[in-house]
């Protein structure tokens, strides 16, 4: 799948590292082992090194992202509004650390520095949905609203 | 050239050359810890920084050039404190654990720490906790113990050009690890051990067989033998605070039937056995049209980086064991059943300069009716920690000889250590071989040295020979690519996946200096212009092998016994 990405470069040319990490995201929205073993190839670089530049790189992933994804707000005025809890409370709940995926593939917890909503702080986004002034009581709940329909998706999908 | 001023003192230097050598040229020693000589300098650890006149901060002695009129302070208090200060924030996340550490009084770090005084944790913090990678027969990683500096990474990409480890992650989470964090044994590593010489800590280290040994040693059923590689006798006494280059044979020879070894047989004699079926084999390849040019295949490392990379070149490779496999061979064949000894009872140690032994000592079919030929490999570095437990004090121990009929050898056997050996040692037995005559010159000039890729063409009978000579596996691919398209001109090629060769492999005592190397080879050339034989047929006890055992080279009892097969690794790097 990621094979033509290759025919907008020139084979043994280690700037088009970066870029060609980027391409392969892009389809996959992730980087896949195999995928990297062809960079690797590709660029004429071990994959050691094409391996850490992917590590090196927030933007980066090497897993394959959930069906929802969490992002907890750990700036300024959410940190003084105590988002350290909501996001242990998360980590607890989902049985993950930030930065991983439930086993299920039902979601992505990640950690952002501010997503400019200060006023309600402190704040969590699922996926396009902003959940305001919550509190750890609030986190089960929210999660059940995404695992609903995670669970008629299933049904859908057995039709 | 150009004049500066370091610490007072007028010192004349070339252009371009950095602080640093500069510094050293006058006898000052400026610490470091990423510096490695003759790799572009990356300026990562600070540990170097010194005081240049009218800069503001402090810079990177191993990276900054020198220039005109230039006023070096390299141990002011402001440089001291900058130092200290980087050891203390090193050794706060690295385990404190140097009273049971492989490495404590040879560590980097732990000699920084002495020489900047320090004497209390003042920045107490989270520190790293990762696994030991144990998943290697050769090599243990622990990555706990490593202060990131870098050298293994460019020992591995830039000297080795292997590349199976590298910085991953950042900041605090930075690891030197292989992708996915995976184990050696399934990454591209080839187990050379270039790194653990490099690496100023006990982050990576070959995996001990002491305990093995010993155990074996006090077993009173098992008739411990034990041989010794040429390349040890060279090294060893570094260890012992012997003047570099100096020929300790006789001294492992007592220290080794100390330790309990029922005998003690030198790896040499295999050396000479196998020119003798190496140098066959060539001839046999070169007249009745086998696959062309030949590689050597006494490199372990070689073998698992062709296995894993080319397997396409697999039947290029000779298919003789490498010599101390060749030997185990024949303890547990011929030798146990000469003396009489149930094989089952013998326990074959091969001391080694190498790390990748280890691992070529436990593939499943270096075996004589299921037995491994070699049952554990020490390396020099084991070696001297042996003799320490065992309380041997090596620098007072008398001379003595190896056991016979398997510790007799020639010269040619000695320089198997070094680059270029294994393939003077062939060319003098082939060329007798294909004339019947002495060759009148032994040494191959042309062969010989530190050069990455060594060429010559010699001229038996009229035939011309083309060889070459990879000295480190880094240099090896332009070689194949020739073989891969078809286009190689050569006759045989001997690879050793060292720089330097065995001499320097990965299992010697620990060294920085890159002249240490040349004494090394020094020793093993000066041992072979000693020799009274020099030529591998002229070893006798070979000749009564073959006599009484073998037949003749590359006969059907050679090759079941001395010779072995190559398998295609690429798919364990693809799973």
């Amino acid at each position: 799948m990621h094979e033509k990405i290759f025919e907008n470069y020139q084979p043994n040319d280690r700037s088009s590292l970066i870029p060609l990490l980027q391409d392969v995201q892009n389809i996959y929205g992730y980087l896949p082992e195999n995928a990297l073993r062809d960079i690797s190839d590709f660029v004429g670089v071990p994959l050691s090194r094409v391996y850490g530049v992917a590590t090196f790189y927030n933007q980066f992933r090497l897993t394959p992202l959930g069906k929802n994804i969490i992002r907890v707000c750990r700036g300024t005025a959410c940190h003084v509004k105590n988002s350290a809890n909501i996001l242990y409370a998360l980590e607890n709940e989902l049985k993950i650390k930030a930065g991983e995926t439930t086993r299920d593939k039902q979601f992505t917890l990640e950690v952002v520095n501010c997503i400019g909503a200060c006023s309600i702080a402190p704040v969590i986004l699922v996926n396009e949905d902003y959940h305001g002034r919550i509190t750890v009581k609030d986190i089960p709940k929210i999660l059940k609203k995404y695992q609903t329909i995670k669970k008629t998706d299933k049904a859908e999908v057995t039709e | 050239m150009v004049q500066l001023t370091i610490n007072g003192i007028k010192v004349n230097a070339e252009e371009g050359m950095t602080i640093l050598d500069a510094a050293k040229s006058v006898g000052i020693t400026i610490p470091t810890l990423c510096h490695m000589k003759n790799l572009i300098p990356t300026g990562a650890c600070r540990i170097c920084s010194v005081e240049v006149e009218g800069f503001k901060g402090l810079t990177p002695a191993c990276a900054y050039p020198v220039s005109e009129g230039m006023v070096v302070e390299t141990d002011s208090p402001r440089v001291r404190r900058a130092r200290k200060t980087i050891v203390e924030l090193l050794i706060e996340n690295h385990p404190q654990d140097c009273l049971i550490c492989v490495r404590n009084k040879n560590c980097e770090l732990q000699d920084l720490s002495e020489r900047y005084g320090v004497r209390e944790h003042r920045y107490v913090g989270e520190t790293k906790s990762h696994a030991i990678d144990i998943s290697s027969a050769s090599m243990e990683r622990d990555p706990a113990k490593c202060i990131l500096c870098g050298r293994c990474v460019r020992a591995c990409h830039e000297v080795q050009k292997i590349g199976a480890i590298d910085f991953t992650k950042r900041g605090f989470a930075s690891i030197v690890t292989t992708p996915y964090n995976k184990g050696l044994n399934v990454s591209d590593c080839i187990l050379c051990g270039q790194c653990i010489l490099v690496c100023p800590t006990a982050a990576l280290r070959e995996k001990s067989s002491v305990k093995e040994v010993a155990a074996a040693l006090y077993d009173r059923k098992k008739y411990c033998i034990a041989q010794v590689a040429p390349a040890v006798r060279a090294s060893i006494g570094e260890e012992y605070n012997m003047p570099l280059g100096t020929d300790v044979t006789g001294l492992i020879v007592t220290g080794l039937r100390r330790l309990g070894f029922k005998k003690v047989f030198d790896t040499n004699f295999a050396a000479d056995l196998t020119i003798m079926e190496e140098a066959s084999e060539l001839i046999n390849r070169i007249q009745n049209g086998g696959s062309l040019p030949m590689f050597t295949s006494c490199c372990p490392g070689w073998v698992r980086f062709a296995e894993m990379n080319y397997p396409e070149i697999l039947d290029h490779i000779s298919t003789c064991k490498s010599p101390h496999e060749m030997e185990g061979a024949v303890l547990k064949t011929y030798y146990a059943r000469k003396m009489g000894i149930d094989p089952k009872d013998i326990f074959v140690v091969s001391i080694m300069p190498c790390t990748v032994k280890k691992y070529e000592s436990a593939r499943p079919e270096l075996k004589e009716n299921t037995l491994p030929d070699v049952d554990a490999v020490l390396t020099t570095r084991e070696l001297v920690r042996f003799f320490k437990i065992a309380g041997i004090d090596f620098n007072d121990l008398p001379e003595s000889e190896f056991d016979n009929p398997l510790g007799e050898s020639t010269g040619a056997a000695a320089i198997f250590g070094t680059s270029g050996g294994v393939m003077e040692a062939a060319l003098r037995t082939a060329y007798w071989k294909l004339t019947g005559k002495d060759l009148e010159k032994l040494e191959f000039e042309q062969i010989r040295g530190m050069d990455g890729v060594k060429e010559a063409t010699v001229k038996i009978n009229g035939m011309e020979i083309n060889i070459a000579v990879v000295n480190g596996i880094g240099n090896v691919k332009q070689i194949i690519d020739e073989v891969v398209s078809g286009k190689s001109k050569h006759h045989f090629i001997e690879v050793m996946a060292c720089p330097g060769g065995c001499i320097n492999g990965g299992g010697q005592p620990i060294h920085q200096k890159p002249e240490k190397v040349m004494k090394r080879i020094k020793v093993l050339y000066q041992i072979d212009e000693n020799a009274k034989h020099r030529k591998s047929y002229e070893n006798e006890s070979v000749k009564t092998l073959y006599r009484e055992f073998l037949g003749e080279p590359n006969s059907h009892k050679a090759h079941e016994i001395l010779h072995t097969e190559y398998f295609d690794k690429k798919k364990i790097l693809r799973n």
